[in-house]
């Protein structure tokens, strides 16, 4: 593949504006190879969204960055720095600019919905209770989750789950948000919303998205580049134009959704 | 470093041709990790009170009924069979001491560390191993927060608070209901069974009782979350862990205490002085 001899990167060719830049990376569990040498750069500022079929190591690769993953080998840059070998104290900086949404949410269950979002807060020292009110709401107006600050998550439907998931990822307003499936299970509706608040955090803040997804609607609409991870590897990366303009069979396939099997 | 690393990793390999040996040796091994990971938060002050209080609520005070009814009837039933064997040879106000000495020195720190392995250690390893399967974990570490500071530690302070404080109260109630039994129903003399007591338990059985205590709360403590920190598989996995919590704390409880009995009674010898 020709697009990736292009992205095999190293730490000397580090642009500035380069947020994210894994080199090589390999990850296995037992004998089953997740990731077999993948090589990918996000810049800052943009949404790159992960395409792959279901079991292809995008989630895996997506914990590598925030380091909830060690790599079996290869390197992983933040801002030029290789997390693949630091500490878990040594990543809570790392962390600190980096949000994560999870597939099914992981909201603490024995807190509020209130409590939850405004965690990060309170794990960062702000005590006042007003001001964490003030930003909390915010942060559930955003994602059309208000009024419901005092349920506990058992309470709450998957997709207000991950609405109120998705609240605590941005309130402490991180450069860059991780998302692990943000619109799976959700109603196109709420699908939209998600969609753009991500658009809408990208335009106003800045913000760097690396978006893990299946749903191509949502591809269209929030993706700047899109990336195809195959069979462990980088299969095709490049910008939502040509990613549609491309005649790669496998990329076909999955704009398409045509899975070859014989009814 | 990367010698010793590789010669560790060497060991570890020729181990795995002994999967029992392998997997005790890596359980050890975190375990150890644990706790020394733990005590570095707590020395470096990173111990958040309002959860340290809450978890001080949950083991120390909801562990109340459990060690009081534990160490009352243990301490009525002890003295009902003392009494019944030693009155056949004229010994009934030995009774208070036998039942002192045994309460102070085994019963009951042995019982309520095996009461809060039952009650508390579940719980911890159900929580915490519930937590790792549903990402909860993940997602504290994605924020930036570790989950030994925010679960561990909090835990660890409650546990070696309350521990001691409850041997303490488990004895207090036992020695209450060995008086209510000997003296009001067996009717032995109220001021020989009290006097005895006095003569028999000093400071050394209080600190012997307190140490075993002590010990207890870390075996506790550290084997529950350990489990539920290594919780796979699930909902199986968590029924798992905190089946594996309990039995394991159990039975260190049981073996810890045999060589901790040996090694005190070097330190401080029963009988009287």
């Amino acid at each position: 593949m020709s697009e990736q001899k292009i992205l095999q990167p190293s730490a000397s060719s580090l642009q500035p504006s380069t947020l994210i830049e894994v080199c090589d990376l390999k990850q296995c569990f037992g004998t089953q190879e997740v990731l077999r040498g993948l090589s990918l750069s996000v810049q800052r500022g943009e949404t790159m969204v992960l395409l792959g079929g279901s079991g292809g190591g995008k989630s895996v690769f997506l914990k590598h960055l925030i380091g909830l993953m060690r790599p079996l080998s290869g390197k992983v840059l933040i801002e030029g720095e290789d997390i693949s070998a630091f500490t878990e104290r040594q990543l809570e900086p790392v962390r600190c600019k980096i949000g994560m949404l999870f597939q099914d949410g992981a909201l603490f269950d024995s807190m509020t919905v209130f409590e939850n979002v405004a965690f990060p807060l309170a794990e960062r020292g702000l005590r006042d209770e007003k001001t964490l009110r003030q930003k909390v709401g915010k942060a559930l107006e955003l994602v059309s989750l208000q009024g419901h600050e005092e349920k506990m998550p058992v309470n709450l439907s998957g997709g207000m789950r991950k609405r109120a998931a998705l609240a605590r990822a941005i309130i402490s307003e991180p450069s860059c948000i991780l998302y692990d499936e943000p619109t799976a299970g959700l109603d196109p509706i709420v699908s939209d919303t998600i969609n753009r608040l991500i658009r809408r955090l990208q335009r106003q803040l800045q913000v760097t998205s690396v978006v893990v997804t299946h749903d191509m609607t949502s591809t269209n609409h929030i993706a700047d580049r899109v990336a195809l991870l195959h069979q462990g590897r980088l299969h095709f990366c490049g910008t939502l134009e040509e990613f549609h303009a491309s005649r790669d069979p496998l990329v076909r396939d999955f704009i398409d959704g045509r899975s070859h099997e014989i009814d | 470093m990367n010698h010793s690393f590789s010669q560790r990793f060497q060991i570890l390999s020729s181990l795995e041709k002994f999967p029992l040996a392998h997997s005790f040796v890596i359980y050890v091994g975190q375990t150890a990790l644990l706790i020394v990971e733990t005590l570095q938060a707590i020395a470096a002050g990173r111990v958040r009170s309002r959860l340290v209080l809450q978890q001080l609520v949950d083991i120390g005070y909801g562990s109340q009924f459990v060690v009081i009814v534990t160490g009352a009837f243990t301490g009525a039933v002890f003295t009902a069979q003392t009494f019944y064997q030693f009155s056949t040879l004229g010994m009934s106000s030995a009774v208070g001491p036998v039942v002192a000495v045994s309460l102070f020195r085994e019963l009951g720190p042995v019982l309520t560390g095996l009461m809060v392995a039952g009650r508390v250690g579940a719980a911890m390893s159900a929580e915490i191993g519930t937590m790792k399967v549903t990402q909860q974990l993940d997602a504290l570490r994605a924020l930036a927060v570790s989950p030994i500071d925010y679960l561990v530690v909090p835990r660890a302070v409650a546990m070696l608070i309350s521990m001691p404080l409850l041997v303490c109260e488990c004895v207090f109630f036992g020695i209450l209901a060995s008086y209510f039994v000997a003296v009001k129903l067996l009717g032995v003399s109220s001021v020989y069974f009290s006097q005895n007591i006095w003569r028999f338990i000093d400071g050394h059985n209080i600190v012997m009782s307190l140490s075993k205590g002590f010990v207890f709360a870390i075996i506790v403590v550290f084997l529950s979350c350990q489990q539920g920190l290594t919780t796979r598989e699930g909902a199986v996995g968590v029924g798992r862990a905190t089946t594996e919590a309990v039995v394991i704390c159990s039975l260190c409880i049981l073996i810890a205490n045999f060589f901790l009995t040996m090694a005190l009674n070097m330190v401080f010898p029963a009988g009287l002085r």
